[in-house]
């Protein structure tokens, strides 16, 4: 059985002396019956997908609503000419996270993480750091097992289905995965890892899914961003020794609590909120 | 779920359920047939029906019935391939009782005059699940070598098909059994843990009380 709490993961931590990434990558080859050069190349494969998606990102794409395209160009011009209030990092950050968004929505080939809806979160963060902190690819793919480790516990708890859980579960749990991933790759922390991905969940517990016309574009593009930088200001807080009061597993359940609470009309039926809006509505009459 | 159900798949955008998924549905439907259709009968149901345009679930399922899988970047032209391998499409909204809301009725004529119809559903994911095969109430989701074996609904027949697959070192992973009315026709279908190669395939065609053998492996190029 795979962790079903990021508490047992810290525990294991613990008692074997191994690194986070390997022990969660260990259960899952115990639980797959497989063996560690399959998953190491498949993560790699993985990994090389998001990079692919992110650098094959045309300014000119449009969605099928043609309401999605072009704006990962335009943050992209605003860091080239220095523009941004957020900095060069965080507005490549911003920008990459707005790419692969834009990708999805107009059907090109992008890596679900944990969703196609949520696909532009890891990958903004993990490709932005790597550049930006010179971290080896290796480091980055062992990153990757941390984030999804965090994401299978998130999903045994709770869910990563916005028909579910809402958008918490998709960005949230994007959000989540990341920050652990980047807190781990900053302090080699298990525990340090698991509070940052709890900080980020917090911040987007309650976060609807409510896209107009029932379509992966508006507002699921532009909270790839919000997902993304999430997980790096709460990767950082982590990181400076600030832990959630509420312990992780508990907050994957207040998330799965929140998601139950939510009327369906906010559980991407395209119903509630933003898609209710007059524009929302009008939107989804002319498509 | 696994590492590897939480980080992809790989695939074309915006939905793994509506798109993805559908991708799937229509990969499957070719390989059960056998070749690409030369004609697709494709009704929407639920879901699929009222948001599947927008998701591109149309371009997705018609790109699968051509043999495409969920991450390959020529999914947004399958109308324009589709078109250009001969192979007509239609595609309507239906009711379909008690399913899942994502689903679809494939209705698939090949060139050999051979037809299939299934009904199968998007789980979300990317991950499926056939709901009904050729007439008769099924459940597999592709994930595992399967075999769909129509037999004589006649004692025996189930027996004569899992020892052979004993004999040949085939673990059996899920098994299930089924059958229109009494004395008619049945259906099992295996999944099985390992792959299952064409000389044992004939051996199983051969086997007493059994008329058709379909094998499905999604993993074989």
């Amino acid at each position: 059985m795979a962790f079903g709490a990021l508490e047992e993961i810290v525990q294991e931590c613990e008692k074997t002396g191994l690194p986070l990434w390997k022990v969660i990558m260990q259960e899952d080859l115990r639980e797959r019956d497989a063996d560690q050069k399959e998953s190491m190349e498949r993560m790699e494969t993985l990994y090389q997908a998001m990079r692919d998606a992110d650098e094959a990102y045309d300014k000119d794409m449009r969605s099928a609503s043609r309401l999605v395209g072009g704006d990962g160009y335009k943050l992209q011009q605003a860091v080239e000419n220095k523009t941004t209030v957020c900095g060069s990092f965080i507005g490549k950050v911003m920008m990459r996270a707005m790419k692969m968004g834009e990708c999805n929505a107009c059907m090109r080939r992008i890596v679900a993480a944990p969703t196609a809806g949520s696909c532009g979160v890891i990958p903004a963060v993990f490709l932005t750091y790597e550049e930006e902190f010179g971290e080896s690819k290796e480091r980055m793919l062992q990153a990757l097992y941390v984030a999804a480790g965090i994401g299978q516990v998130i999903a045994s708890r709770a869910s990563i289905s916005g028909a579910e859980g809402g958008c918490q579960a998709e960005i949230g749990s994007a959000s989540a995965m990341a920050a652990g991933a980047i807190a781990w790759l900053r302090t080699g922390d298990a525990g340090c890892a698991m509070h940052a991905s709890a900080i980020a969940m917090k911040g987007l517990l309650g976060l609807a899914c409510d896209p107009v016309a029932g379509l992966v574009e508006v507002t699921c593009v532009k909270r790839n961003v919000i997902g993304a930088v999430n997980a790096l200001t709460s990767a950082d807080m982590a990181c400076a020794g600030i832990r959630s009061v509420i312990p992780p597993d508990e907050v994957f359940d207040a998330m799965a609590d929140i998601g139950k609470l939510l009327p369906s009309s906010l559980r991407e039926t395209g119903e509630g909120g933003l898609a209710a809006t007059p524009r929302g509505r009008q939107i989804a009459r002319d498509l | 779920m696994n590492l590897f159900d939480i980080l992809g798949p790989i695939m074309v955008g915006p939905s793994s359920s509506h798109t993805a998924g559908a991708a799937r549905i229509g990969f499957v439907g070719y390989r059960l047939l056998g070749e690409t259709p030369v004609k697709a009968k494709i009704e929407l149901h639920g879901s699929f029906a009222s948001t599947g345009k927008g998701h591109g679930t149309d371009k997705a399922l018609v790109a699968g019935l051509l043999g495409m899988r969920p991450d390959d970047i020529r999914i947004p032209r399958s109308f324009e391939i589709a078109r250009e391998r001969g192979m007509a499409f239609d595609i309507t909204s239906v009711y379909l009782k008690d399913v899942h809301p994502n689903s679809v009725r494939l209705t698939l004529t090949g060139k050999s005059g051979k037809v299939c119809t299934m009904i199968a559903s998007s789980l979300g994911g990317g991950r499926i699940k056939v709901c009904s095969l050729d007439g008769i109430e099924v459940s597999f989701s592709g994930e595992y070598p399967t075999l769909i074996v129509n037999n004589e609904d006649k004692p025996g027949c189930v027996t004569r098909v899992t020892s052979l697959l004993s004999q040949r070192g085939i673990n059996i992973a899920t098994m299930q059994l089924y059958r229109d009315t009494r004395g008619g026709e049945a259906v099992m279908v295996i999944e099985c843990d390992q792959g299952v190669p064409e000389p044992f395939l004939q051996e199983l065609k051969a086997l007493d009380g059994i008329e058709k053998v379909t094998y499905l492996n999604m993993e074989e190029e």
